[in-house]
């Protein structure tokens, strides 16, 4: 359901200023999303200041100069720092996006750093991702074949392996279905932009045999048509993917279906 | 037994209240208050139609209200809304096929639609001034 404004317990206070380190060089303002499910309060924004000279480029660089030398609460997840693994994801200078990728020099003044929208949140900048990634889950995402299998692999030609590019790159950081308000207001139901961009790879990959079922499943008023082509998805992706593309390939290839 | 603890409410991370604003997100929203806006607009046509059916007393009372200053800027309101709308619909056609998708293509056209709209109600109401003369 639509609800504009934040539930009671979500509403946001301003939390603590951590002072700066003695004998920094140069220091970057950082405000930092905080929740702690121990101490019963509501979510805080805390200060933190960056000693831009003592740490590398990056926002997760500074997360972690962060929880390294400040404040060793500070929770957020993180992994393989070079943009293949969607761990960092979160919303940075009102955008979401990889910590890792997003270089400090790109956000103007105060780097504000917010857990992915409208989500449940276990702890400062870790939200849940249950429902994502059961709504990953219920597309499918793995070969159906009817025809017994191929005494070696299952071959492709070149030009139908192409059909995947921009699909396949997918690393599932859920950027851009927390970027859709329709996702906002209706994740129960509707699947998001990456289940959906996720579909869209088995459905066009020449190899699958169960392209009509997967079509079935997805031809539904909620599970694919909440996309309103608002394109928050395409903008976010930090792989460069096009979601609104990979749905509008979809609708396309239902209504073809048909005539 | 070790003691459970109660579950914990979790809280909604923001959503609105931070995400920074896109203008495809933007002409979206517009897009639906522009749909709803026409509702109330046709009932401003369906006034206009039974009025002009019931005789010239009815009718006057039309004219007058669409004459005067409140009148037509609810007027002008309901031309923009509209064409902004058909706009927006061609815009949608358009994406339909596949077309405009990309970063450029998606700019352009949500930029031409609210050009668009603006220049086009502008010229409507101009044609009108000039054929159907009245008070400017």
């Amino acid at each position: 359901m639509v609800q504009l404004t934040l539930p009671k317990n979500s509403k946001m206070t301003e939390g603590k200023v951590w002072p700066k380190l003695s004998g920094s060089v140069e220091t970057r303002e950082f405000r930092v999303y905080r929740w702690n499910p121990d101490d019963g309060a509501n979510p805080r924004i805390d200060t933190y200041h960056v000693d831009t000279a003592d740490c590398g480029p990056m926002v997760l660089d500074a997360l972690i100069w962060i929880k390294t030398k400040v404040d060793a609460s500070l929770t957020f997840r993180r992994s393989c720092r070079e943009g293949i693994c969607g761990s960092c994801s979160m919303n940075i200078d009102g955008v979401n996006t990889l910590a890792c990728t997003r270089g400090m020099d790109e956000v103007d003044g105060t780097v504000k750093i917010y857990p992915l929208p409208h989500l449940q949140v276990i702890k400062d900048l870790v939200p849940d991702l249950s429902n994502f990634y059961a709504q990953h889950a219920s597309i499918e995402p793995f070969l159906k074949t009817t025809t017994p299998a191929p005494e070696k692999e299952w071959r492709q030609s070149h030009e139908d392996r192409t059909k995947l590019d921009g699909l396949y790159e997918c690393i599932l950081c859920a950027c851009c279905s927390t970027s859709c308000p329709s996702y906002w207001w209706n994740d129960d139901r509707y699947l998001g932009p990456a289940a959906l961009l996720q579909a869209e790879r088995w459905i066009v990959d020449s190899r699958d045999e169960a392209t009509g079922e997967r079509l079935d499943n997805l031809e539904d008023p909620f599970r694919l048509y909440r996309c309103h082509t608002i394109m928050n998805c395409a903008k976010a992706c930090p792989k460069g993917l096009n979601p609104a593309k990979a749905i509008a390939d979809i609708k396309k290839a239902l209504v073809e279906r048909q005539v | 037994m070790a003691e459970t603890k109660a579950p914990v409410e979790r809280p909604l991370s923001p959503h609105l209240q931070i995400y920074r604003p896109t203008l495809t997100m933007m002409m979206s929203i517009v897009h639906r208050i522009t749909g709803a806006a026409l509702f109330f607009g046709t009932l401003l046509l369906v006034w206009w139609l039974i009025a002009a059916a019931s005789g010239p007393d009815a009718y006057a009372k039309f004219s007058w209200f669409a004459s005067s200053l409140i009148g037509r800027l609810i007027l002008l309101g309901y031309t923009w809304a509209l064409i902004h709308h058909m706009l927006g619909g061609i815009r949608h056609l358009i994406w339909d096929t596949l077309h405009g998708l990309d970063p450029v293509g998606r700019e352009w056209l949500v930029r031409a639609n609210l050009i668009g709209s603006v220049v086009i109600t502008a010229v409507i109401w101009i044609i009108g001034f000039l054929v159907m003369g009245g008070p400017l």
